[in-house]
């Protein structure tokens, strides 16, 4: 987190995200913004108002409206990357990611493989993850997928300050990198769904960036170890919260990037708590936090003094009815019961 | 572009270009091209042995009848324009200028191929000569060729991207996308269709009701021209108007080349699907005999010796070459 000594402000993550485009835009040339619906006169700024106001300072040439095209979106982004332009490509939605698996996972992972290293893909692909009433085809967390593709390099930021400082870190790197962001965490309106928390961070003026690859310790503790993502993170906290009135300890890690994984600040965690507990939204069976119970299996299963335990959607896809997406989303009261019996 | 990457004999320069028309083109012009021909049907020709013999591994898609497309397009553009390919590159590839050794080198699978060995005959390409490792998903370039297109038009550079895809590509959402967005960002992009009437064994009357492909450039907004794919002569004129086109900010132009696949899709393809008489009647307009019949036969031959030079280089080349080191799987994945 910032030094005390860095002049800071309170921003959302849309604000966090909007201002590092437009860093990034004017520090590089080479960096332009393609997507729906993103800087139309009179639209919304993109699905979530990430990109309001940058067309007054950037014009159109740099923020291509495309037809609802995603194949185009993201073969337009990896063919300008492969010739070395740094595309920061939007997703209205993730689900719509599977329209342009081709472009994603045959091209823009595959081609410095396959070209031996001749040829580099530095695009961005941001993409709105998570459950919000939208029922089946608007509320997927698809991370999951990318993570499992050699050559993409997947992040999850959860607070302000780290979507700022790794939207600019992927626009630097030489890889494409999928950003996936929750709806929920936007911006104000998150707040109550999210459990009423302050969604706001502290953001330095200055020009930061931070390391893809890196995970946080956002609460550290002696007893458990949880790893989450997203709103997830914010349930896993507030679980944290509970828990600590009855004596036990929770550590929260926010991996922030899923790919690479930051497998050496999990390890160190599990290895002080013996307990591992993984929460996320996309579903259960084959879900990231799969990935993550592997490694720890495969290197701290010695320090494990309990089985390693998966919070997550259920498996079905999203319902719309509020009842039933509550039903099957990761609630705060299961990460504390589980973790209740992990302890006990 | 590096200085030091000076223009290929087959990249000629836009003065060169004025000339392209098919009556008054230029004797050097049409020996060019027959060697290009010449140089792609016998590397094919070659390669299909070696593979037989069991020298080169993987699997081919040839393409020996469909040569005057790569080679007339590629006569057209600039070592610093780009090229996206296909499943059938081997073509492309040469006509581009990729260093021939190399690329029977990556045929062969070795350390000194064009792409390390990591690409193999789907995935040739180098992009010192302007040519991506060639796309072997069906109309999977149709989609990144845009941000080639894009990337020179944000740039404001007079670079031109061209794209070949076959007939087959045309059923793809890839091609739609692609094509409707070059035409409303007015991309300096040329779409050649090569047309050889089957996709695999499938011929295209089954699979479309609209028999030519240009038709379909003609909704999108974009201008169209059905050519002789067989004529390199032909293939060069239509390209270099719509390279003109694209260069000079009018926007994207598709070709539809109507060709002949010689070979079977693959290595494995006994070609039941279409009858020996048809396949007698497109050989009649063999590319090659096309443009010889515009050549002294000495200056056929002489341009015969030199491909044959040329390909005995790129072979003993290829077998003199090391395996890559195995550790080397494990690079490239990431910059």
């Amino acid at each position: 987190m910032p030094e005390a000594a860095v002049a800071t402000r309170r921003l959302t993550i849309a604000e966090a995200l909007r201002e590092g485009i437009a860093e990034e835009m004017r520090r590089d040339p080479e960096v332009f913004l393609i997507g729906e619906d993103i800087g139309v006169e009179g639209g919304f700024g993109g699905a979530f108002g990430v990109y309001l106001g940058l067309p007054e300072e950037f014009g159109h040439e740099r923020i291509i409206d495309t037809p609802i095209s995603e194949k185009v979106i993201a073969g337009a982004a990896a063919g300008a990357a492969m010739l070395g332009m740094k595309p920061i490509a939007d997703m209205q939605y993730s689900d719509f990611l599977f329209e342009c698996m081709d472009e994603m996972v045959n091209q823009a992972a595959k081609m410095r493989y396959m070209s031996g290293g001749k040829v580099s893909v530095p695009m961005v692909m941001r993409a709105p993850v998570g459950m919000t009433l939208r029922g089946a085809q608007h509320g997927q967390c698809p991370e999951s997928y990318f993570i499992h593709v050699p050559g993409l390099k997947v992040v999850a930021p959860s607070d302000a300050y780290h979507a700022k400082g790794i939207l600019k870190a992927a626009v630097r790197d030489p890889n494409p990198v999928l950003i996936f962001e929750h709806k929920l965490l936007y911006g104000s309106k998150g707040r109550e769904a999210a459990g009423g928390m302050d969604l706001t961070a502290e953001v330095p003026e200055e020009d930061y960036t931070f390391p893809i690859g890196q995970a946080v310790i956002k609460r550290a503790g002696t007893d458990v170890t949880i790893v989450a993502t997203h709103v997830s993170l914010y349930r896993a906290l507030a679980a944290a919260q509970t828990l600590a009135a009855d004596g036990i300890e929770c550590e929260v890690i926010d991996p922030l990037t899923l790919q690479p994984l930051d497998t050496e600040t999990i390890f160190g965690s599990v290895r002080r708590t013996g307990r591992l507990v993984i929460v996320h939204e996309d579903t259960l069976t084959g879900g990231w936090g799969a990935e993550v119970a592997a490694c720890v299996a495969d290197d701290c299963l010695e320090y494990l003094e309990a089985p390693i335990k998966r919070i997550a959607t259920l498996d079905v896809p999203a319902p719309a009815a509020p009842v039933l997406e509550q039903r099957i989303l990761p609630q705060e009261h299961t990460i504390v019961e589980t973790i209740r019996r992990l302890m006990g | 572009m590096p200085e030091h990457l000076v223009t290929s004999e087959s990249q000629v320069s836009p003065a060169a270009l004025q000339e392209a028309g098919g009556s008054d083109i230029q004797p050097e012009t049409v020996q060019a091209l027959y060697r290009k021909v010449a140089l792609i049907r016998r590397f094919e020709d070659r390669v299909y042995r070696l593979f037989l013999e069991g020298e080169i591994p993987g699997t081919l898609h040839q393409y020996q009848g469909q040569e005057a497309v790569a080679a007339g397009v590629c006569s057209t553009l600039r070592l610093d324009d780009w090229i996206t390919s296909t499943h059938r590159p081997h073509g492309h590839a040469l006509a581009k200028g990729v260093n021939t050794s190399e690329a029977m080198a990556e045929l062969y699978g070795k350390a000194t191929g064009c792409c390390g060995g990591k690409g193999g005959s789907m995935h040739l390409g180098d992009p010192a000569v302007g040519m991506l490792p060639a796309i072997a998903i069906v109309a999977g370039g149709n989609t990144i060729v845009t941000g080639l297109g894009l990337a020179m038009k944000l740039r404001k550079s007079d670079q031109v991207a061209a794209c070949f895809f076959g007939e087959g590509a045309t059923n793809e959402g890839a091609f739609h996308e692609g094509l409707n967005f070059s035409a409303v960002e007015q991309l300096p992009i040329v779409w050649v269709c090569e047309n050889n009437l089957y996709g695999a064994s499938t011929p295209y009357g089954r699979v479309s009701l609209v028999p030519d492909v240009a038709e379909r450039a003609k909704v999108y907004g974009i201008p169209s021209q059905i050519v002789d794919g067989m004529d390199a002569v032909a293939v060069r004129e239509a390209s270099a108007a719509a390279v003109q086109r694209a260069r000079s900010g009018g926007g994207p132009t598709l070709l539809e080349c109507k060709t002949y696949r010689f070979t079977g899709h693959s290595r494995s393809d006994a070609r039941g699907y279409r009858t020996r008489e048809e396949e007698q009647e497109w050989a009649k307009r063999d590319p090659l005999l096309v443009l010889a019949a515009r050549l002294e036969e000495a200056t056929v031959a002489r341009l015969e010796a030199e491909v044959k030079a040329e390909l005995d280089e790129a072979v003993e080349f290829a077998r003199n070459s090391p395996d890559p080191d195995p550790a080397s799987a494990l690079e490239h994945v990431y910059a």
